[in-house]
């Protein structure tokens, strides 16, 4: 397994102002799969995400990178992560390859081998013109471009996307997942994909929905789809989620703000 | 974790402080301009109105200006100090900090590769205002210069190692303006930097207490004794406890099994 999530809990803050976000969250990915986590805004995939990248530390349960307790050896399940965040992480004053080349001293690659991946991953994501560009100049879409250069750059075994078409044209979110697609397909990358987008799901994905910090379907879309009795992921992950109103609007809002390149920023 | 990559890890965070730097130049010029006014016009002033007399490692009647040289540098880490907590909590709004954590290397030794670059920065702040307070007749021993670069060094440590344990309990930037008066001012003048103790003891013991209780008053007397080629014990004794403490502290603060359960903080 690529994850193994068993009994995870989390909770923000102490005693009566404690908020638990994740309640006995259970999950795996396998080596090799494109996984999508999908929940609304709030549902907990970000703590999730941070929980994997032990940015925090979970409460309760047990936390496996390829074989790795997080909690207990987390510097050697760190090294198999690559990890893009919903929110932006680039520094802006620096250029493309400033960036990539911290990030290349952060996982201790050597100059030479930093060099060539770095040409290797821009030429990748269609960026090796705009090396030297400062990021502050760059599109949305480029800079996403380039943080998923930069978590690739150290030959990771697991990408942790956490609602990583945020802010992006439909175009240049359909090359982005397309990209995503065929490094897990070519080269055997596990995925962990966040997002409340449903047209990012495809039918045979392993989907598993994570509402109000409970994992509530685990399975192929197909599979979640004609269990549900439904006709579409959309429909069937209403009525998983059981607020078919409130997460309609929601998930529609979101998806109108997409399409005009904003962020939901409701129920953070 | 291999020694190899903690050296890369360094360089590669040296270089991107580095970068930010220059990329900052009012930050460079501001950390200049705000010694050489107290040089050139604080100073100048109170010259008449304070003199110093023969006081250890001093070993003749001296300038107000040449008193205070030591505070000011002491001011530079100071400031330095609490510039670079700043930045730990914008990189932790702007999430760039994200990137740092979970880097596969054990989290003391990557706040540690960030206050070393942070110090860095502050001792090249240090050599080129030492130039100018050179250029102003400021001028200790030649060997001074060489001895005052560990203590400036060592006092660079324990306030960058302050202002990161602040910046691991400073939630949001806007947080940030009232720590600066709490803890910068008040450090700053309550401490040997601008007048010596034994004056302050004279004119209000409790003072002088509350001077003699402060760690900015080691920073300052640890690098004043350092740049006349002379050595204190127990300035360097107390700058090296404080900063192994805050440091430790710090480490604590941004301890993965805390940072999510004991208070709501974007990490």
């Amino acid at each position: 397994m690529a994850i193994s999530i068993r009994d995870v809990c989390f909770s923000y803050g102490d005693g009566t102002a404690q908020k638990r976000v994740l309640d006995k969250v259970n999950l795996t990915v396998e080596v090799g799969s494109f996984k999508v986590l999908m929940g609304i805004n709030g549902a907990g995939k970000s703590t999730l995400f941070s929980l994997l990248s032990y940015l925090f530390a979970c409460n309760q349960g047990q936390i496996r990178i390829f074989g790795e307790d997080i909690n207990k050896r987390p510097m050697s399940a760190l090294q198999h992560l690559g990890i893009v965040f919903q929110q932006q992480t680039l520094e802006p004053g620096l250029s493309v390859l400033q960036n990539l080349q911290y990030y290349a001293a952060l996982q201790g690659l050597s100059k030479v081998h930093a060099k060539r991946r770095i040409e290797e991953l821009l030429a990748l994501v269609s960026l090796s013109e705009q090396a030297k560009q400062t990021v502050v100049k760059l599109s949305g879409g480029q800079k996403r471009r380039v943080e998923l250069a930069r978590a690739l750059l150290h030959s990771p075994r697991l990408l942790l996307m956490d609602e990583a078409t945020t802010g992006l044209d439909v175009h240049s979110r359909y090359n982005f997942i397309a990209t995503i697609r065929q490094l897990c397909s070519q080269h055997n990358v596990s995925v962990l994909w966040a997002t409340h987008l449903v047209d990012e799901v495809l039918g045979d994905d392993p989907v598993a929905i994570l509402h109000q910090g409970r994992i509530l379907a685990d399975s192929r879309a197909n599979t979640i789809i004609k269990t549900q009795d439904c006709n579409s992921i959309q429909a069937a992950f209403l009525k998983i989620t059981g607020q078919p109103d409130q997460a309609k609007a929601r998930m529609s809002l979101s998806q109108t703000l997409e399409r005009h390149g904003l962020k939901d920023t409701t129920n953070r | 974790m291999s020694f190899i990559h903690v050296w890369r890890c360094f360089n590669g965070v040296i270089k991107r402080e580095f970068l930010r730097f220059l990329n900052q130049k009012g930050r460079f010029f501001g950390a200049l301009v705000r010694p050489l006014v107290w040089l050139f016009i604080f100073a100048a002033g109170f010259r008449s109105v304070l003199g110093v007399s023969i006081i250890p490692p001093y070993e003749t009647y001296i300038l107000y200006e040449e008193y205070i040289t030591p505070g000011l540098l002491g001011m530079i880490l100071l400031f330095n100090g609490m510039q670079s907590s700043l930045s730990m909590v914008y990189d932790r709004e702007v999430g760039s900090m994200r990137i740092l954590l979970t880097t596969p290397l054990p989290r003391w030794i990557l706040l540690c590769c960030r206050l070393f670059a942070s110090v860095v920065i502050a001792l090249f702040q240090c050599a080129v205002f030492l130039i100018i307070a050179y250029l102003w007749d400021i001028q200790p021993p030649a060997i001074g210069y060489l001895s005052v670069l560990p203590a400036i060094f060592l006092g660079g440590i324990m306030l960058g190692a302050l202002g990161l344990l602040l910046s691991s309990f400073i939630k949001q930037l806007e947080n940030f303006a009232g720590i600066m008066n709490f803890v910068i001012f008040p450090m700053y003048f309550a401490s040997s930097a601008l007048y010596p103790l034994w004056k302050i003891e004279d004119v209000s013991p409790w003072l002088f207490k509350l001077c003699s209780w402060n760690p900015f008053t080691y920073v300052v007397e640890l690098i004043r004794f350092s740049l006349y080629g002379q050595f204190s014990t127990k300035a360097l004794i107390i700058v090296m406890v404080c900063a192994i403490i805050f440091m430790f502290l710090a480490i604590m603060g941004y301890d993965p099994k805390r940072n999510g359960n004991t208070k709501m903080k974007k990490v």
